[in-house]
């Protein structure tokens, strides 16, 4: 299982996804896991081997690296990105609960050949009723994750810049030591990159919330707005 | 940065469970063929096609093809299983305990004793561990899967030895019969269901050993900065530093959360079996006692049963 396959498998979903989703989908293919694996993931290959402290003394840079990175920002982004994929399968489990009803259905009222079975498999399911609420919810849960991963990033890094030298006491360390981060400006240039994609996805989110809503409502005014149409003409049908 | 299923290894010497549905077939193919190869579940391996190799890809789509006879249970304890650990092994914790060794530091300059200290404190490493893990909790499935190909390859005899004493039928009558078999889901139920229930006991039991050995191992799930070793050839007690202990800490913590998590489904999957096996059983007892009851209406059900 690499990112290769988990592509295959969230991609499937994306049959069922809005056109916003879509574009979500690719923006996190595309600027995140794939600048992820080919760029940053070079970027910060050498992050320990290259951290050197001002000493001698044996244990002191492991000590100290520990101490300012208890997390590697590519172990949080992988973290981040399946996390945030994850809502999507929500969606397809509840497809796939629906098609196998659908066929259930099928069966019982004696349409079970094969044509009707596969056009099951193949149609697009709509985005409506109990479908529209696990979407939105999985959207809910994407946005809080993508938020969450957000504020712990800016609580271990405090700001998002990538300083050059650190200080510290901790033991072995015989005193303060000077330690130097390798590549900090190529990592902030990263850092900052993939928190901008961070915001976009998340205005993706926003936006497909706000699309999926908007749609309802105007679905449900028509059909209001038909019924009480519909009540007012026999209402006058039935005066003459 | 594509990984393209393995090949399904096609039917070279095992006549017996040829034809029969690849997904089901695949796995018992990849258990028990011995073309050439060794024997046992890494001999997928085609002259022709290197890329056969057992790997977490290869693992997946067997899994997958087993899976269509699990409970939903299963199903969503599959998606955890592969996207919550192997995934999360692959490309997160294998590089954190990339470095294990050559950043394990001791604090003196006399050969050997790092790597003796080293061994001393890691018997078995977590990464290790974990893999051993996942492979030991995957196979049950394969039992399942088997099972449904025994079945499949004596209803599919049953079938061609009617069909042979029935004298003539029609090529493409059999060859119905012959794909609905191969692509019918068996209802959990009779020894597909002890085979299964016997399959969610062993994946509890390999979950739980597993998780309870890396505890022991380690003395818990945190991982220390520093350890003290004074193995022969450390000259006295030193201290040996461990790389990255928070970043090991918190995926030791992750992995053996997703663990539970895993568990947690996989009793609920039993329960759920055990509870439904008791309604089947009740309905079945309810339906005899109205029969017995009723004898006109008995002669009548058991004509209609038989049919």
């Amino acid at each position: 299982m690499n990112w290769a396959s988990f592509y295959a498998v969230i991609s499937g979903v994306n049959r069922h996804s809005t056109g916003i989703g879509r574009i979500w989908l690719s923006v996190l293919f595309i600027f995140r896991i794939l600048v992820l694996v080919v760029a940053a993931e070079s970027v910060w290959g050498d992050e320990k081997s290259g951290f050197t402290c001002n000493t001698q003394q044996p244990g002191c840079n492991s000590v100290c690296y520990d101490h300012f990175f208890p997390i590697s920002h590519i172990r949080l982004w992988a973290l981040q990105l399946i996390l945030v994929s994850t809502p999507a399968l929500l969606v397809a489990m509840h497809v796939a609960h629906r098609r196998h009803v659908d066929k259930r259905l099928y069966k019982l009222s004696g349409r079970s050949n094969p044509k009707d079975l596969e056009q099951i498999k193949t149609q697009k399911m709509k985005i409506t009723g109990a479908l529209w609420w696990t979407y939105v919810i999985s959207l809910v849960f994407r946005i809080i994750f993508e938020v969450t991963f957000m504020y712990v990033f800016y609580m271990i890094y405090p700001g998002y810049k990538m300083i050059r030298l650190v200080k510290c006491d901790s033991y072995p360390c015989p005193n303060t030591v000077d330690c130097f981060v390798s590549r900090p400006t190529e990592k902030t240039v990263f850092t900052v990159f993939m928190l901008a994609v961070s915001g976009v996805c998340i205005l993706l989110n926003i936006a497909e919330v706000v699309f999926l809503v908007g749609k309802a409502c105007s679905k449900h005014l028509n059909n209001a707005g038909d019924s009480t149409m519909g009540a007012w003409i026999q209402q006058k049908l039935c005066s003459y | 940065m594509f990984v393209s299923p393995p090949a399904v290894p096609e039917s070279g010497s095992h006549s017996d469970f040829s034809g029969v549905g690849a997904d089901v077939t695949a796995s018992c193919r990849c258990l028990i063929s011995c073309s050439g190869g060794p024997c046992g579940i890494f001999s997928c391996r085609q002259p022709d096609s290197p890329d056969t190799r057992m790997s977490w890809p290869a693992l997946y789509n067997q899994l997958v093809g087993a899976n269509r006879h699990s409970t939903s249970l299963g199903k969503i304890w599959l998606s955890v299983l592969f996207i919550f650990r192997v995934m999360v092994l692959v490309v997160a914790a294998e590089s954190v305990w990339g470095d294990e060794q050559s950043d394990f530091t001791c604090n003196t300059l006399q050969p050997g004793c790092e790597n003796v200290c080293y061994d001393q404190f890691f018997p078995v490493s977590h990464i290790r561990l974990w893999c051993l893990q996942l492979v030991f909790v995957s196979t049950p499935t394969l039992m399942v899967a088997m099972y449904v190909a025994y079945r499949n390859h004596r209803d599919k005899k049953r079938l061609l030895q009617g069909s042979g004493r029935a004298g003539f039928l029609s090529n493409k009558g059999q060859d119905g019969e012959l794909e609905t078999l191969k692509k019918r889901r068996l209802p959990i139920a009779g020894a597909l269901w002890w085979t299964y229930a016997c399959s969610l006991v062993f994946r509890l039991l390999f979950e739980g050993g597993f998780m309870y050995a890396l505890y022991v191992v380690y003395d818990g799930f945190q991982m220390p900065r520093l350890v003290q070793c004074d193995q022969w050839p450390c000259p006295n007690l030193v201290d040996c530093f461990i790389s990255r202990p928070t970043e090991k800490t918190i995926f030791t913590v992750f992995m053996a959360t997703a663990s539970s998590i895993c568990m947690v489904l996989n009793m609920a999957e039993l329960a759920y079996l055990v509870a439904k096996a008791i309604t089947r059983g009740l309905c079945g007892q309810k339906e005899r006692k109205a029969s017995s009851r009723n004898p006109a209406e008995r002669g009548f059900r058991i004509r209609t049963t038989r049919s």
